[in-house]
């Protein structure tokens, strides 16, 4: 994201341009104007995100009294007790958990989304437009129209409460935007280098693997990103598939799920620094992925909007 | 034996598709399809033969008050969501752009857009769940709660009289709504952003030359210009607001999946999945994940079809 400082060219330098001058300065005063303005009304909205996180990261380092009494308190001392305890409470669990499903989910959405999307951008042959089409339909569909009839196809498979299964279903779900980001990624490729590596003798599998995706690395980040925060926060489909099952003795809840039901949980017997320790938690993952790589998040997540 | 090439393509297609198709097909295909059926039956979720009952669901629904409340404070939140999201964030997207202390032509960028954007854009990274933890502690109904706390602070309230916010059944769509604007109007902020940054300066420098004033070059060069993104921006809003099941379902008052105080905050997700899996009335459920589809498809044409302008290329 980057700023554009360069001047424009100086128009007003054109000869009998004298009332354009003098625009020019009405436009710049009313430009000071113009900038104490904005600056106020864009930190205001800053200050409205920035301080509501703050102080709820500081609540955790309150005691329970304090986050009771007044919302203006200060800690007292600073101590990660609550951070141990909402460790120990199952967000360490909860934590491990969504990281496997994530492993499994984010892998198989990469490469199956690549594969398809690479076929269906490169290869002609007969019902290509209908694989395609019928791809980009899924991402336009509510997850409502889906999800009651989903809870029984994966019951089927006896898969409720596995991580298995909802990396599949996650997969699913993440298919329709991948395959249709990385076909318009692929189709725009140059060809030479694709026909280069044929003529070299190169089986159309290595020429996948080996050349196509190296090439494709940009858009692959890209959409990588958009899927692991996706399916990081994602929140409906572990309400209705992590469930706790006949048999099992607990649910597998993901990080999402698990700090929802631990705030649902606490009821009367609060312990909010906990709770407030335990979003810490989750948050900080986020964070450093999103301050890292924040120019390609937004881009990746914008791209989602493109039609 | 050495195989065509043409068979070997056509092996090697048939490989690299037949994984992502099986998946999605089961997964994603098949209970969209299964949706439409079984919203015609009985079916309680439990045994699979289910009796085949027509439309009769959907009268029900038509029937149904609690439904009836849901799908009007959803409609409620499409009118109201996208207008303050997409309006705010143009102008932030503006201020941020055209905002900056240009000695000539209007079209530098404020300091520290850089920072802007990171914070603005912050919202739409954080998990729902962070979000709810975050605004049950803001929306606290005693004084200290964040939000009560700044009331008394700024002498609005005071300790005695604390706002009920959610808990107040008058107040408690418009508070889910003001997390759903906290949430997206910097997303859209950056998308709007960016259009406008692929916007010639020359155009801008143009309209300096013929005398425009900011107001104008807004009005007339970079809103029309914008139109495509608008666009987008409407029909994803209008998705968010046909949702907010996690919102709902986690911050309001009632037994399961929220929408209380009596039913001022249901929405149709919540009714949805309470008639799934509390009531288990798995076809009527169904039937309004029909009725939530067709209300997106529906918008979803009205917008790309009414709004359509000529663009322009650049």
């Amino acid at each position: 994201m980057t700023i554009k400082t360069e001047e424009p060219p100086r128009t007003a330098a054109q000869p009998g341009a004298k009332s354009s001058t003098e625009r020019q300065r009405r436009f710049a005063e009313e430009g000071r104007v113009l900038n104490v303005f904005s600056h106020g009304f864009l930190a205001l909205w800053a200050f409205m995100i920035v301080f509501p996180l703050l102080w709820v990261v500081l609540g955790a380092f309150k005691t329970n009294t304090q986050i009771g009494e007044s919302a203006w308190s200060w800690p007292s001392h600073w101590s990660f007790g609550a951070f141990s305890r909402a460790w120990s409470e199952g967000i360490g669990g909860y934590f491990a958990n969504t990281l496997l499903v994530m492993v499994m989910s984010v892998t198989a959405t990469m490469v199956l989304g690549a594969m398809a999307a690479y076929v269906l951008a490169r290869y002609r042959f007969r019902g290509n437009r209908i694989v395609y089409y019928g791809f980009v339909a899924g991402a336009m569909f509510p997850v409502y129209l889906a999800l009651v009839p989903l809870f029984f196809q994966v019951n089927d498979f006896h898969l409720l409460n596995s991580y298995v299964g909802l990396a599949l279903v996650y997969t699913s779900f993440s298919l329709p935007f991948t395959v249709f980001f990385l076909h318009s990624f692929f189709a725009t490729l140059p060809t030479a280098v694709h026909e280069a590596a044929f003529v070299d003798g190169c089986s159309h599998t290595r020429a996948f693997f080996q050349v196509m995706m190296p090439i494709a690395k940009p858009g692959l980040i890209s959409v990588g990103i958009f899927n692991v925060l996706g399916q990081w926060n994602q929140y409906l489909l572990p309400v209705v598939l992590m469930q706790q099952q006949r048999g099992d003795s607990e649910a597998h809840q993901v990080l999402t799920q698990g700090l929802v039901n631990l705030m649902a949980a606490q009821g009367y017997a609060a312990d909010f620094p906990a709770l407030f320790a335990g979003m810490t938690i989750a948050m900080l993952p986020v964070l450093a992925v999103y301050l890292s790589f924040q120019r390609q998040v937004q881009a990746g997540l914008t791209a989602g909007t493109l039609k | 034996m050495r195989l065509s090439k043409n068979t070997r393509k056509n092996l090697f297609v048939t490989a690299f598709l037949i994984a992502p198709i099986g998946l999605y097909a089961v997964f994603v295909l098949w209970p969209y399809l299964e949706t439409f059926g079984y919203s015609l039956t009985n079916w309680s979720g439990e045994a699979p033969p289910s009796k085949f009952v027509g439309l009769s669901n959907y009268t029900a629904l038509l029937h149904d008050s609690v439904f009836r409340t849901a799908l009007w404070h959803n409609l409620l939140m499409l009118a109201v969501l996208p207008v303050i999201t997409i309006v705010l964030a143009m102008f932030f997207a503006f201020m941020l752009n055209v905002g900056g202390r240009g000695s000539t032509a209007g079209v530098r960028g404020v300091r520290g857009a850089a920072f802007y954007r990171v914070v603005f854009f912050l919202p739409q990274v954080l998990s729902v769940a962070i979000l709810i933890i975050l605004f049950q502690a803001a929306y606290r109904p005693d004084s200290a709660g964040l939000l009560n706390g700044i009331a008394i602070k700024l002498g609005l309230t005071d300790a005695a009289h604390p706002y009920p916010w959610l808990a107040s059944p008058s107040a408690v769509l418009w508070c889910i709504l003001a997390i759903l604007v906290w949430q997206w109007v910097g997303f859209y902020m950056v998308l709007f952003s960016a259009a406008m940054q692929s916007i010639p300066k020359e155009i801008f420098e143009a309209a300096l030359l013929d005398g425009a004033r900011r107001g104008q070059t807004f009005l007339r060069i970079t809103l029309p210009l914008l139109w495509d993104s608008v666009q987008t921006a409407w029909v994803y809003l209008a998705i968010a607001a046909m949702d907010g099941f996690a919102l709902v379902s986690s911050l309001t008052q009632g037994s399961s999946y929220g929408g209380g105080p009596d039913y001022h905050s249901e929405v149709l997700a919540t009714y949805l999945m309470r008639n799934f899996l509390t009531f288990g009335k798995a076809g009527y459920a169904c039937a309004m994940g029909v009725v939530i589809f067709a209300i997106t498809l529906l918008l979803s044409m009205v917008v790309l079809r009414f709004t359509r302008r000529d663009s322009v290329e650049f």
